[in-house]
């Protein structure tokens, strides 16, 4: 009979860090900067069909970076978790919170459980309030963990150098052409010499408070994307 | 963690996962026995007619039980998605909750797949959800929507009637349901004209209605001392709109006002 080797727990739960975070990296960045209207989300995403960032809700968006299959799970878990509450409530009684809590303990169950591999995926769940203050950014990690964040954020591929940049750049106030042109020249500091990413590569969604539906979210069309940088 | 309902892969119904999560919550889920008609309120008349480039829909406001006016400010057109609309006759409470699950199922399917489904697509969904409530429409508990939209394929406003087994009829022009229908359509069929603009057509839905309020005990007329008119929506290549207070108002003055002439509406030529 063969003795399995012992592993310790540290190292177990490192190694699956490792796995994850070297997933994460592959890819490229996501950015979300606030502006004085809302939350906007900007990713570099070639595909128009496939994307990163997404409506939840009335006021909830998500963007995501990683494995496509294993966030595009989450996604359409955390749209029938929101609509399965609005539907059993209110459309008011969705917050974002709960949903980013739902996430948490979904991730951090399947990094710790032996049996699965983790997800390679780390997300950000934004939701905005009647004004900039009652805006509320989440990001979430492969193992569970989340953090809230102000101002902006970076997830996936060289996020040290982007959100160095963003440190050094963001201001609060900002408009949306502001917010956008801002993101997208972070998003190219990937590299050094910087990069200038092609508007035709680019996936942006807001989350407008002023928009007069009850549903928030909008994705930008190429044009609007075009116009924000010009 | 999410349970696994939450994480499985495939449908992108709505109402498939809640049979899925919690069945509960399905109206098709109720059982009774006995005859229940006299049980809740009824909602009445709701009208539906097509114009160049888009629907206007019209309903009443009143919701009765047998012999009392259960409510006289009810509404019972709503938006559906944002190029379409539902109007509700039949048991008032079922009839909302319908509605509800059916504005959820649209909006589920379009996040999930990232497109909105199709004007028939759309009928055929809500067509599975009334067949859902056939063992409470068989002991008097019917709701018989009528479901209107605007096409953006064809670029042309859709009317959608079905029966309380599900059945879905297209219908041409105009059409009404609810226990003044019939009333309705006779009006309709005599002030309608495919050419009309839409302010004409929200004139034309708006006679409709005082005729069936005229003849029919459970469909409400226009309140005037409470200025409490009927729900007016109109679906165009701009999405849904519900017509204001104020301008349904003036409309309904008008009309009114030349029914004082002539109590019976306009007359149509002989020949």
């Amino acid at each position: 009979m063969t003795t399995p080797f012992y592993v310790s727990p540290e190292q177990l739960m490192k190694d699956r860090a490792d796995f994850a975070r070297k997933g994460i990296a592959r890819g490229r960045s996501v950015a979300v900067v606030q502006y004085t209207d809302g939350v906007v989300f900007v990713a570099e995403n070639p595909s128009k069909a496939l994307h990163k960032i997404s409506e939840i809700y009335d006021r909830i968006g998500f963007a995501a970076v990683g494995r496509y299959n294993e966030f595009e799970n989450l996604r359409i878990a955390g749209v029938r978790l929101a609509d399965l509450r609005g539907y059993s409530y209110d459309r008011r009684d969705v917050s974002g919170r709960a949903l980013a809590n739902a996430y948490a303990q979904t991730l951090g169950t399947i990094f710790s459980s032996g049996a699965e591999k983790p997800y390679e995926v780390e997300l950000f769940v934004a939701e905005v309030g009647d004004d900039a203050s009652a805006d509320q950014i989440y990001r979430l990690t492969y193992d569970g963990s989340v953090a809230d964040v102000r101002g902006f954020g970076v997830m996936g591929g060289q996020s040290e150098k982007v959100e160095e940049f963003l440190t050094s750049r963001y201001a609060d106030g900002l408009d949306l052409p502001g917010a956008v042109k801002l993101a997208v020249e972070a998003l190219g500091q990937d590299v050094s010499p910087a990069r200038t990413i092609d508007s035709e590569a680019l996936e942006v969604g807001v989350l407008d408070r002023t928009r007069a539906l009850t549903r928030k979210f909008k994705r930008l069309s190429s044009e609007a994307v075009v116009a924000a940088l010009a | 963690m999410l349970p696994q309902p939450f994480l499985t892969a495939g449908s992108a119904s709505f109402t498939d996962f809640l049979a899925l999560q919690a069945p509960g919550l399905l109206p098709s889920a109720r059982t009774a026995t006995g005859d229940l008609s006299d049980l809740a309120p009824h909602a009445t008349t709701i009208v539906a007619a097509t114009f160049p480039g888009g629907v206007v829909m019209a309903g009443d406001r009143r919701a009765t039980m047998g012999n009392v006016i259960a409510q006289r400010d009810i509404e019972k057109v709503f938006p559906a998605d944002e190029f379409s609309c539902i109007g509700i006759a039949g048991t008032a409470g079922l009839a909302v909750e319908l509605v509800r699950l059916f504005q959820v199922e649209l909006e589920h399917y379009e996040k999930l797949e990232g497109a909105v489904l199709s004007a028939d697509g759309k009928a055929n969904r809500l067509a599975a959800l009334i067949r859902g409530n056939l063992g409470l429409a068989m002991q008097g508990l019917a709701v018989v929507p009528l479901f209107a939209g605007f096409d953006q394929v064809t670029e042309q406003g859709r009317i959608f009637s079905y029966d309380v087994t599900g059945g879905r009829y297209e219908e041409h022009a105009f059409h009404a349901v609810g226990s003044g229908s019939m009333f309705a359509r006779g009006s309709l069929k005599k002030l309608y004209k495919q050419d009309l603009s839409e302010a004409d057509t929200v004139i034309a839905t708006i006679q409709a209605l005082y005729d069936a309020a005229d003849d029919d005990s459970a469909t409400g007329g226009p309140d005037l001392t409470r200025r409490i008119f009927p729900v007016v929506a109109v679906v165009t290549k701009d999405g849904y709109r519900r017509i204001p207070d104020a301008e349904i108002g003036a409309v309904a003055d008008s009309v009114i006002g030349a029914r004082l002439i002539r109590p019976d509406g306009p007359a149509a030529p002989l020949s």
